[in-house]
Formats: C-alpha cells, structure tokens, sequence
C-alpha cells in the first residue's frame, strides 16, 4: 500500500495515544465521553475518548487507541487533533470527508474514515448520555456550507 | 558487518539465483543455442547434452530415474499437469455420460496450484475430497485412509506447506495409495531441494518442484512421473512437437533446464549442511521472538516442520500495520482476520487460527545466505513493532484488563 506522507506521518508519530482510565475507570466518569466501534473481525476497532469542561462544554483533551491498518491509525490520531478544544456541538460537525481530504487517504481506506466519524458520534453520544443532555444529530446543511 | 536493508527473509516465496547457477547458464544463452530437438547437427547436440546432464542431476536429487523426469515451466505446471493430466487418464468415465468420473483426494491448505485444479476438474464431473487437518497442519495417512474410496483415482497431498512449513506423512500416504491403487502425487515446491527426497523409499508416484525455490531461475520446474511399479500415465495438457516422451510439448527451455540442474546438484550436496543451520537460525528467531511477547504463537506443529519456514502469530495487532511497522525486514503476512486490506489466508483459518479475534501473522523463510545478524535484527524489529502496535491497540488494553473480547458485542460496520 502505497501511503501519502500525513498517512505515514501520523502513523509513526500518532498524537493522543492512550485513554483517561480503565474501561470499568472511564465508565464512571462523567466528564469523560467513550466512542468505541468498529469489530477485530473487520480489522478494525477505534476507541476514542474525549474529556469535556462541564462548565463550558469544550473538550478538554482527546485520546484514541486503534487496532488496524495504517490509515485508521492516522484518521483517529487526527480526530484527536481536532477534537481538541471544540465544543461537544462543533465536534459532531467533523466530517469523514474531512478527514480523507486532509490525509489524502485512498479510496480503498475511506472506511476508516467513516469509522472515525463513528467514534467520534458514539464519543459524544457516551457523553451526552451520561450527563442526560439531548443528543443532537449532526447538521449537514450546516456543514456543507462550510467545509 | 552492516546489515544491508531491506532484508530478505520471504525464501519460501522465491530465492535468489546462486551465482553458480548463474554461471552455468550463460553460455547457453549465446553459445550453446541450439534447439535440442534439432537431431541432426552439433548445436542441437550441445543443447541436448546440456538438458541430459540437467536431467541426471534432478534425477538424482530425488532418487528418480533421468527417464523419469519431465521439464515443466515450474510447479504451478507440474501441478497442472500431474493432477489433470492423471485424472483424465484414469477417469472411471467419460465427460458427458452422466456417471462419476472419478474421486480424488486433497488438502484444504494445499497452494492454490493444487486446490484450483482440483475445482476445475470437480466442475467437470470428479468428485474431490479437501481434507481438513487440526491446528497442528499435518495431514496425516490416517485422514487419508478414511477419505480414499473404491474409485479414488488420485491423492494429492503437498509434501511441506508453504505458509506454515508443516511437513505431511507423505510416505505413510504414498504406501497407501499403493495398497489401494491410487496414483499419489505430491507437491514438493518446499520440499525437494531443501530436505531429502527418495520417490522409491517415499513411494511417490508424481512430485512436482520448482527452480526458483532452490536457488536456480524462475520459469523452470520438474515434474517427477513413475515408470515402474506402477508405470504412471497421464494425458498431455500441451500438445505439439512431441517433446518430453509426449508429456510437455514445446522447445525446451534449456538455459532454465541448465539452470535448475545446477542448482539441484548444489542443493544435493549442500542440503544437510543448509537444514542444519537453518533450523538453529529458526529456532533461535522463533525463541527471541515469542520468549519478549505474550500472546504469540508458533503456528502449526512445533517439531514437523521445515527447517527453514516460520509462521508466528500476534494477538492484538492488525496485520497490514504490522506489516508496515517492519518494513525493511520482507516476508509474507497471513491475516487471519477478515481485514478490509489484507486477504484472509485460507491456511491459517482451516487452523482455526483465525477463530480468536484479532490476529495477524508473518511467514519469515529464511535461506542459504541468511546470517545470524539479519535473523537478530529481524527478531529485535519485530518485538519492537509489536509492542508499538499494542500501545496503539485499544483490545490489548481490554485484554490486560481480563476483558474477553470475544463476549464483547462489537458493531456492524
């Protein structure tokens, strides 16, 4: 597989490494919202986790580990990189196509993208969920207007 | 010494021409032309000459008679040749005549040059059974005895496998098919060359092998067939010129066949010499790779196995990231998984090595030039890419935490 450099960049130097705590730890905590999705099956699972200010909803701090290929490394080290200091509402309008455009990733590896655009919902659904806010789905007229 | 990078250890893949062989084959090229078959002047002479002596050193690497050995453009061929051609000679019936054509016994984790004729020839009308070894990888002459039937024409079954290195009861299954009068063919592609062959001791009836995997060009292979006891027929795929007693049309490829003969006699007088001291090469990349990682395993049966083939598996990591975390280290991945990017490999999931989540694989074969520092190196490199990839890996983490993965409901993507 012939990679593009910011594909092979953020795979030998991914950003963000590592998670707030144990499942059983990150479970209980309420700041702290947990996207996990994808099957070893596929090849593919992503566990991404976002730590948000209550007070003002902005993610703190993003972490992500990956199981599978070169690519899906690279999308969720990005998708930490641009968590980060979003509000929970901004970080839902983060776009797979994004993502492909940015890391330039082949057609064959979109997948990985869509994936990380899954853990990032499932993160911030987690999230919502635990403090009872109202899940809100992502605006896509919204984001079409500004890519 | 420098390591020079990248290193080569996929020699079960192909290996590089000994330059021995090399030297043998040039003068054929602008010298000593001549067609073989051209009987009537000193070139075709000197051409002919050449492919005899070839003949006799082939011969002799497998305990063959020179009159039993068929030129081939390499196992893929042979392979082609010994199975279609004997099941079409010995069919019990006709295409066409509504009856069964015949049986024909295998292998689940043969290469595919043997499992695809055998579906072509089972779309024709044989009947083939494809038995399923356990996770050791041995077929053994027990699974054979129970799947051969009265109109079992042929068995084919690979003498070591080319993933895992597994070594098969191939004279155990060869005294049977000769009780039963079976016609037993085995592919040797890993085998001859590399560990000792003997067709009479070893009761085989059609054993096809490879140039390339001994150290001589590619292009070129052999094809061993029978004359005596039993006197082994098979109908020609190519017809033409003639050539070969009938069985393989077309003008000999007498550079390759010079070629492959040269490196038959090295690999001859050379075999225990290389065997030796790449099993301890094996053993010794095997210990340092699974004794600095847990949840690794040596697939397939731990003593029964060429000297010179390993396949390891890592829990935890995907194959095509492992894959590029060591790249200046070739050699072949087998993904157990059903990964987006990698093909699953047939022979590691007949294993039920793909039955636990999450693995992947690398075939490392090693070859007559590969030195204790590259096989170092290779370990400490791969130790390190997998540590690396399991910091990354989010099932490791679930793992260390006594979480079982294969109770987790994971989502449909």
């Amino acid at each position: 597989m012939a990679y593009g450099p910011k594909i092979i960049e953020h795979y030998e130097h991914p950003r963000n490494v590592g998670n707030f705590g144990t499942q059983a730890q990150v479970k209980a905590r309420k700041d702290v919202g947990v996207g996990l999705v994808g099957a070893p099956e596929c090849g593919d699972v992503m566990q991404l986790q976002i730590k948000v200010d209550p007070s003002t909803g902005r993610i703190e701090d993003a972490r992500f580990k990956t199981f599978g290929c070169g690519s899906a490394i690279a999308s969720s080290s990005l998708a930490t990189e641009w968590l980060k200091g979003r509000t929970v509402d901004q970080a839902m309008d983060i776009k797979n196509t994004d993502i492909v455009q940015e890391l330039q990733l082949p057609p064959v590896k979109i997948h990985c993208s869509v994936l990380a655009e899954d853990a990032i919902h499932a993160a911030i659904s987690d999230y919502r969920a635990k403090n009872g806010l109202p899940t809100r789905q992502p605006a896509d007229a919204k984001t079409e207007q500004a890519p | 010494m420098a390591l020079k990078l990248p290193m080569y250890l996929d020699h079960a893949a192909t290996t590089p021409c000994d330059p021995r062989v090399v030297e043998a084959m040039l003068p054929y090229f602008t010298k000593v032309f001549g067609n073989p078959g051209s009987r009537n002047h000193e070139f075709g002479w000197a051409a002919e000459e050449g492919v005899d002596t070839s003949r006799g050193h082939v011969a002799e690497l497998l305990g063959a008679d020179p009159k039993e050995i068929v030129f081939t453009s390499g196992s893929t061929e042979g392979n082609n040749l010994a199975i279609k051609g004997a099941a079409y000679m010995y069919e019990k019936a006709p295409a066409g005549a509504g009856k069964p054509r015949g049986h024909i016994v295998t292998c689940a984790i043969e290469h595919k040059a043997v499992l695809d004729p055998c579906k072509r020839l089972q779309k024709e009308g044989f009947e083939v059974t494809f038995l399923e070894p356990g996770p050791d990888g041995i077929v053994t002459a027990e699974m054979v005895q129970a799947a051969l039937r009265d109109d079992t024409i042929l068995v084919t079954i690979m003498w070591a496998n080319n993933e895992i290195g597994t070594v098969n009861e191939v004279p155990r299954i060869g005294a049977l098919c000769h009780e039963r009068g079976a016609v037993f063919h085995t592919d040797a592609t890993q085998w001859a060359g590399k560990m000792p062959v003997d067709v009479e001791k070893d009761q085989v009836d059609l054993l096809s092998m490879s140039g390339h995997k001994i150290y001589g060009p590619k292009g070129v292979g052999a094809l061993y067939v029978r004359r005596r006891k039993p006197r082994v027929r098979l109908q020609a795929l190519v017809d033409g010129g003639g050539q070969e007693r009938g069985f393989r049309s077309g003008t000999l490829n007498v550079t390759g066949i010079v070629g492959l003969g040269k490196a038959a006699q090295i690999a001859r007088a050379e075999m225990d010499a290389d065997a030796q001291r790449l099993l301890a090469l094996r053993r010794r990349l095997e210990s340092a790779v699974t004794g600095k990682l847990g949840s690794t395993q040596v697939n397939g049966h731990a003593e029964k196995r060429l000297p010179h083939i390993t396949n390891i598996s890592f829990g935890f990591v995907e194959g095509e990231s492992l894959m590029m975390a060591v790249k200046e280290i070739a050699c072949s991945s087998g993904s157990a998984c059903t990964s987006a990017s990698l093909e699953p490999s047939y022979v590691l999931k007949t294993l039920g090595v793909g039955d636990e989540l999450a693995h992947s694989s690398l075939r490392l074969s090693l070859g007559r030039w590969t030195t204790r520092e590259e096989v170092d190196y290779a370990a400490e490199r791969i130790v390190e890419s997998v540590q690396k990839l399991r910091s990354l890996s989010p099932l490791y983490d679930m793992h260390n935490e006594g979480i079982d993965l294969s109770k987790v409901v994971w989502g449909q993507h």
